[in-house]
């Protein structure tokens, strides 16, 4: 099935990860004895219903959340207890979109400012391969997602929801990162604009040979976007294989349940 | 036909003093049980539509034309006269349950506060609050009168407004976007329980998304609204079967995900 030499190092690998949230008692187990390894050039859903646990394994895996137990390690190097400018390898090559364009861009930054944040991060400055023309990276970036780039004095605001998750994603690209990592890009978006979001994804990904983890409620986006499947479930993940494979013959009843709710023209 | 419950005429409305429209001239009638979905994108006017049939349009607005509900004309209405009709024969659900619910509030009493708006009768409204939390499918629906909106989860809190706008058997209720912020298996469990309410309570509906694919599970017949025009108005068999509009092809492709071989491009040109 994989193309993939079996025992080259991946991007991002989690093992035995489990994380309690809130209080030690009443709390919830968010992950539960979690592994998932993604591989270069991947493109992994991660999938499961409110609560599942599918975005603090993705935060997990950003280095943003640390957990109790397991490990986890970018390019064969853990990324646990290590000081802030140990990751900047892990902050240049991994990127991370979220779900809704309107909290994760600050209103009072103009796009331009936005978009580029992430070079003028001395942490960031100094890795290899960082762009260093900021202007003439930006107006590059704006057009790759299909942003006018003229338009980098604007303030979020004066965009519309689609085009806030173009800078979203405009912004994530900005350093060249091999890994993309997006939680529910596309769940606030409308129908229409959802498919043009997708579109751009799809092209991003494609010319640039992103690895991605792609977390969604929603299979048949993740089935559109990704080559392989993990389905999370009360913090564990329940069902996990080649897309194809698990969306033709889905053997966990989570993973039936939320095939059966995606909505569908049934003519 | 005067059968009709509803009967919209040249509706055309304007915000602000530079008159930006919102509505241009559109005419749709609901027939009593019928069910009516409205989709378009968002700015289309779909939303502005259902608030203007509430009376709920801000102040800037400038509405004109006719809304006839049941032969009255609502637009001739005072704010008084208006709510009267409005919670009883007709009713709202919004997309945001979390801000249309009272978060200081109990959602018994949320609901019991609909009921006596506009039928004062004292004793047995915690039997019909509670009756109406277990039709809408709420578990433990004594559980949930007596809990606050921040208890439940987010689609708990929609079927509580649900049963809010139906405690008073409404004869049409408009739903913008209902569904809309709730996630894939709980948005299916929710189109569900209304499907089964609306039939239970015989009421009429007009359902407002941008969803072809909710639409056409919960509604009869579709409108598709583009910049504030109606530009296809069918059962919803034909609509999806022989679309005419080459926008309502463009919304029915951006629908059909699952026809899409991955990885290929949505195609979204109009042809």
């Amino acid at each position: 099935m994989s193309d993939q030499v079996p025992d080259a190092v991946p991007e991002l690998a989690a093992e035995h990860v489990s994380l309690h949230l809130g209080p030690a008692r009443g709390g919830v187990q968010a992950l539960d004895d979690v592994s998932l390894t993604v591989r270069s050039g991947r493109r992994v859903g991660v999938v499961g219903e409110s609560g599942s646990g599918k975005s603090t394994l993705l935060r997990v895996l950003a280095g943003l959340q640390r957990p109790d137990r397991g490990e986890v390690a970018f390019r064969g190097r853990s990324i646990l207890g290590r000081r802030p400018r140990e990751l900047a390898d892990l902050r240049a090559n991994v990127a991370l979109v979220l779900q809704d364009p309107r909290s994760s861009l600050d209103p009072r930054m103009n796009v331009g400012r936005t978009i580029t944040e992430p070079l003028r991060s001395p942490l960031l400055r100094r890795t290899a391969g960082a762009p260093e023309q900021v202007r003439a990276r930006l107006t590059e970036v704006m057009a790759e997602v299909g942003l006018d780039p003229e338009m980098f004095r604007r303030f979020p605001h004066e965009f519309s929801g689609g085009q806030r998750q173009r800078i979203a994603i405009a912004r994530a690209l900005v350093t060249r990162p091999a890994v993309l990592l997006a939680d529910e890009p596309v769940s606030a978006l409308d129908v229409s604009v959802r498919a043009q979001v997708l579109n751009l994804l799809t092209e991003l990904v494609g010319a640039r040979r992103l690895t991605m983890v792609f977390v969604s409620h929603d299979l048949a986006v993740v089935r559109h976007l990704c080559d392989e499947v993990a389905v999370m479930a009360h913090g564990r993940i329940v069902e996990a294989g080649p897309l194809a494979e698990v969306y033709a013959d889905p053997q966990h009843r989570v993973t039936r349940d939320l095939l059966a709710a995606v909505p569908r023209i049934r003519v | 036909m005067t059968d009709d419950l509803l009967r919209v005429e040249q509706l055309r409305v304007e915000f602000g003093r530079r008159r930006r429209r919102g509505v241009t001239g559109i005419d749709f009638t609901v027939a009593p049980g019928q069910r009516l979905g409205l989709i378009g994108e968002s700015g289309s006017g779909k939303s502005v539509t259902g608030l203007a049939v509430m009376g709920l349009l801000p102040e800037t607005a400038r509405v004109s034309g006719s809304i006839r509900w049941r032969g009255t004309e609502l637009l001739d209405l005072d704010d008084k006269e208006m709510s009267l009709l409005r919670g009883d024969q007709i009713a709202m659900v919004f997309q945001e349950p979390m801000t249309a619910l009272d978060p200081t509030m109990k959602v018994g009493r949320q609901v019991a506060e609909a009921l006596r708006l506009h039928h004062s009768r004292g004793g047995s409204a915690r039997g019909t609050v509670v009756d109406m939390l277990d039709q809408v499918g709420l578990p433990e629906p004594r559980r949930i009168a007596d809990s606050y909106p921040h208890q439940l989860s987010g689609g708990q809190r929609q079927r509580a407004l649900m049963a809010m706008a139906l405690v008073n058997s409404p004869d049409l209720l408009i739903c913008d976007e209902p569904t809309t912020a709730l996630d894939v298996t709980v948005q299916a469990r929710v189109l569900e329980t209304l499907d089964e309410v609306l039939d239970a309570v015989g009421a009429a509906c007009l359902f407002i998304s941008h969803d072809l694919a909710v639409v056409s599970q919960v509604c009869g017949d579709i409108m598709v609204m583009r910049d504030g025009e109606l530009v296809e108005r069918n059962s919803t068999d034909r609509l999806l079967r022989h679309p005419q509009h080459p926008y309502t092809r463009r919304l029915l492709r951006a629908a059909q995900l699952d026809l899409v071989e991955p990885g290929r491009q949505i195609l979204l040109e109009d042809e």
